[in-house]
């Protein structure tokens, strides 16, 4: 495209026309293409933290990959499975490795593939160091509850403690241990509260006070012996925990009876961990949107300014594409709504609301009509989180865009019913549905700790709400019995409460006899 | 500014720790997979590794997550012809498994495989036979070039200086520059001493032939004593190691008594005699023979697979084996290894004949001769007369093994000789 006219070329200084062809990429080119990346992405206005990319081998690819993206991460027999299963499948040709993979850290950490060619360099570059390190930079939910300038510091400390612990107390006691905490670690977050910042630092020069502190606190809650008599009176004493805790794991660091100063501080780090990744799960749909609306925005913007050159542009177009591609739901392959196209659907349709906006959306975003796009959707992308962000945000243009509809699915009947479809009385519903879809607390079962027998047997009793009258699924709640039952050190039980407060289903390890299950249910605590 | 790095040098194995742990933990399943492996595997197939299967069930990380069931609604991208109302009936199967679609896929999806490598592989089977550790890498080893000295070399580190062939040339050169100017100068020297006789010690010519004298002098003391250009140094260079040809032997009681964990028994044991020399050979012929009342000579499938039954005359096969040697195996071009694995069985006697075959027709021409007996309860006539060959004949070996960890100690002596070899 050497003769397209150059817009907007007064600002920059003057630089070589399409200083990329070809496909191969040094290091020359990508400071060049960072600095002209940065320079728009400057002008979006987006905030983000320093960069520090680095290239790396398709080995190193999917070692990073297999740590579940810490860039270092304590040993454990899971990220082998996790390595070879994705060694298998990128031998095998099923899978190709992700272009990059970038750490919410300060620096932000981009890993870049060196098989890119420079296109997808370029892509990349846009996507994780200026799309997603923005997002982490700004988003409320990493704001809140991650600390980017000291996880690596935590990591390290995490790292090495957990070395220590095994070369002191045995390798397969330590497994043990972090099998049973990984059970749980979805469970280990703190949903509501703010956690405290991470320091590796303070970790270690309080874990010594702590564990003292901690030991001395568990033993006072266990001092009194069970004792039959005082049984029924004690029936009225007050209940612990007090309230229902729903971060698991942080209950049993502080309460276990039976735990070893160690092995709540291995329970804490999986908790730390399960915790900064937290924001993660609740905004895959936008921070990925995010990311792929802006590698889209800026290379499209470098296209406009005679940066890059007609067969960039096609190869990058094709590249796009790929990422936006979603599996038709009757497809075997299917796994749910591919969140980059979510993401990026909805995140094109708000700058369209604030540039070009038709009478419906005057209807249903009258607030965003005619505003600054920029500011908007960097407003969005600071607020929200996934749930509220669909909640807000999807427009019936998006519904209908991707043929968005509703499939009832009753466990008493043989077919499954559709709804709605994409059309005028059903937008409300299927925003507030897909909204549903999004809140983790919905998707996951909700179970929180209820209470614990202290003057009895010490047993802990689960709840599980049931929403939408889904049962739990019994052959891995099993196993997740047994670990929690290993950690606790006395009988767990678990009951499903359903909607109307009914406890609908039981379970305990160890079994009472061979079919605990049949037995009838106690009266519920209230 | 953003800062690019190069991080491609950096370590690429990040992730070997946690493979370890991996393979440790499922380390039973793994060995069973092995196991079949080797069953199935040819005896000279051990060059690559194996890919092993794993039910998903037994290696899943449990969570809670909900089961199928329940009241939803949910929401689904790409509707194409669905209208409000319209109902899909649902296979009856997919009522059961909604939320595993996985399973539906096919393609072993139920399965978690992965491939071991051929060190790994090695490493397992190794370790059901007990091998000392020293054994296990060596017989690991693929590489079994060693260093050997060629001659001499102009180039080379200083190490390696030979240090009376650089003196030898350093003098040859000496010698062959020195040589037109000390012929010179002595024709001067005479000529001076003829002419001091006759005239002054200061006339002309006296002074000019002292200064070619001394010229020529001055000339010879130039010539270094060593240069660069005389330093010779040894030669090393890596030799694949003995390049000679091996006939290997398979000799195996096939009659009705030997079943199928005896055979696997002697199956690991020829693959060990097998591994062992492929470290000292550069190419092993292998040569089945099996056996009841009569021998012959079979492929490796039939060897271990085809099923006989009958008495047993262990002399047929020892005497196919003499046969094939004289015919086919020159003993001055082959190493000639045997392995026989039997239960012991054989016709009363027959088995003075088989000593007498021993003796006179195979011991003198093999290298080594591993017998192994797979009898749990008492020998017969057959380990009797084999005791005799045993006192005879240092390089023959006889065990009675009951399971595959009895294997190694049969092949001792010859593992043990390969092991001051390769120290050497």
């Amino acid at each position: 495209m050497t003769d397209e006219p150059v817009k907007n070329k007064a600002k920059k200084k003057k630089i070589p026309k399409h200083f990329a062809s070809g496909s191969e990429w040094t290091f020359d080119i990508l400071e060049k293409f960072d600095r002209e990346i940065k320079a728009i992405a400057d002008e979006y206005l987006l905030d983000t933290y320093p960069n520090q990319i680095e290239i790396i081998s398709a080995e190193q690819m999917m070692d990073a990959y297999s740590s579940v993206g810490m860039p270092l991460g304590y040993s454990h027999w899971s990220f082998g499975k996790q390595f070879l299963n994705v060694e298998k499948n990128y031998k095998r040709g099923h899978m190709g490795l992700a272009y990059e993979l970038v750490i919410n850290s300060d620096p932000c950490i981009s890993y870049l593939m060196e098989e890119n060619t420079l296109v997808m360099q370029a892509t990349v570059i846009a996507h994780a160091c200026y799309g997603h390190n923005s997002f982490f930079k700004n988003n409320y939910l990493f704001k809140t509850w991650t600390n980017a300038d000291s996880i690596i510091d935590y990591l390290v400390f995490a790292k090495s403690y957990i070395t220590s612990c095994e070369e002191r107390y045995g390798i397969d006691k330590v497994e043990e241990l972090l099998d049973a905490c990984h059970a749980i670690k979805d469970y280990g977050v703190d949903r509501y509260r703010r956690p405290p910042k991470l320091s590796a630092a303070d970790e270690k020069t309080r874990q010594t006070e702590r564990e003292e502190y901690l030991q001395s606190q568990v033993n006072d809650l266990w001092r009194t012996l069970p004792s039959k008599e005082n049984k029924e009176l004690d029936k009225n004493v007050e209940r612990f925990p007090s309230e229902p805790e729903e971060n698991i794991l942080y209950f049993f660091e502080k309460n276990a009876p039976l735990l070893e100063p160690w092995e709540r501080e291995i329970i804490r780090i999986v908790r730390k961990i399960s915790q900064y990744f937290y924001p993660q799960r609740q905004t895959k749909v936008m921070n990925e949107g995010w990311a792929v609306f802006w590698h889209y925005t800026i290379i499209n913007t470098m296209y406009e300014r005679g940066l890059v050159n007609n067969a960039f542009m096609v190869e990058f177009l094709h590249n796009h594409t790929n990422v936006i591609y979603q599996v038709p739901f009757d497809d075997p392959a299917y796994n749910g709504i591919n969140p980059y196209v979510l993401g990026f659907t909805i995140f094109q349709d708000i700058r369209r609301i604030c540039e070009d906006p038709t009478e419906e959306d005057k209807q249903w975003f009258p607030d965003l009509v005619n505003t600054d796009w920029v500011k908007s959707v960097d407003f969005a992308m600071r607020n929200y989180k996934d749930e509220s962000f669909i909640a807000q945000y999807l427009s019936p243009k998006v519904i209908r865009d991707l043929k968005l509809f509703v499939l009832l699915s009753d466990e008493n009947k043989l077919d499954l019913e559709v709804t709605h479809i994409h059309d005028e009385p059903s937008y409300q519903h299927i925003r507030d549905l897909l909204s549903k879809q999004y809140n983790i607390s919905m998707t996951e079962p909700n179970i929180q700790v209820y209470s614990v027998d202290k003057r009895g047997d010490r047993s802990l009793l689960l709840r599980h709400v049931q929403r939408d009258a889904r049962p739990l699924e019994v052959t891995d709640l099993d196993q997740v019995m047994k670990h929690l039952y290993k950690i606790w050190g006395f009988a767990v039980k678990i009951e499903s409460v359903n909607e109307t407060g009914e406890v609908v289903f039981k379970h305990q390890c160890p079994a009472i006899n061979t079919d605990a299950r049949e037995l009838p249910a106690e009266k519920a605590p209230d | 500014m953003s800062q690019i790095i190069d991080r491609r040098p950096n370590s690429r194995n990040k992730n070997a720790v946690n493979r370890h742990r991996f393979l440790s933990r499922f380390k039973h399943q793994i060995k069973k997979a092995v196991d079949d492996a080797v069953a199935n595997r040819s005896i000279s197939d051990f060059e690559h590794g194996e890919k092993i299967n794993i039910p998903t069930k037994d290696i899943t990380e449990p969570v809670f997550k909900h089961g199928a069931g329940g009241v939803r609604s949910i929401v689904l991208p790409g509707n194409k012809e669905f209208s409000k109302g319209d109902r899909i009936k649902l296979p009856e199967k997919n009522k059961d498994s909604a939320d595993s679609k996985a399973s539906n896929t096919g393609e072993g999806a139920d399965d978690f495989t992965f491939e071991i490598s051929r060190d790994e592989f090695l490493e397992i089977f190794f370790n059901d036979l007990e091998l000392p550790n020293l054994l296990k890498k060596q017989l690991a080893q693929i590489n079994t070039s060693r260093n050997v000295r060629a001659g001499l070399t102009n180039t080379g580190v200083p190490t390696n200086i030979n240090i009376v062939r650089s003196f030898r040339s350093a003098l040859a050169r000496r010698i062959s520059l020195a040589t037109p100017s000390k012929k010179l100068l002595h024709n001067a020297e005479n000529e001076l001493e003829k002419l001091l006789v006759s005239s002054k010690s200061d006339a002309p010519a006296v002074i000019e032939l002292q200064n070619k004298i001394a010229q020529l002098k001055a000339k010879i003391a130039k010539i270094p004593f060593i240069d660069p250009f005389d330093l010779k140094y040894n030669r090393r260079i890596s030799q694949p190691g003995a390049s000679s040809k091996a006939v290997m032997f398979c000799i195996m009681d096939v009659s009705g008594s030997m079943d199928e964990a005896k055979k696997d028994i002697s199956k690991r044991f020829f693959i060990l005699l097998y591994l062992f020399l492929t470290r000292t050979y550069e190419t092993i012929e292998l040569v089945f023979i099996r056996h009841h009342t009569s021998a012959k000579e079979v492929n490796e499938q039939d060897f271990f697979y085809s099923r006989e039954t009958g008495g047993t005359v262990v002399s047929s096969a020892l005497e196919l084996m003499h046969e094939i040697i004289y015919s086919r195996y020159p003993t001055n071009e082959w190493n000639i290894y045997g392995a026989q694995a039997s239960d012991g069985d054989n016709w009363n006697n027959d088995s003075p004949h088989c000593k007498e075959l021993l003796l006179h027709d195979i011991m003198p021409f093999v290298q080594y001769y591993a017998y192994i007996e797979i009898m749990p309860r008492h020998h017969q006539s057959l380990w009797e007369e084999y005791l005799t060959v045993k006192a005879v004949f240092p390089n023959f070996a006889m065990q009675n093994i009951n399971s595959a960890l009895d294997i190694y100690p049969v092949l001792r002596e010859l593992f043990k000789r390969q092991i001051l070899v390769g120290k050497n």
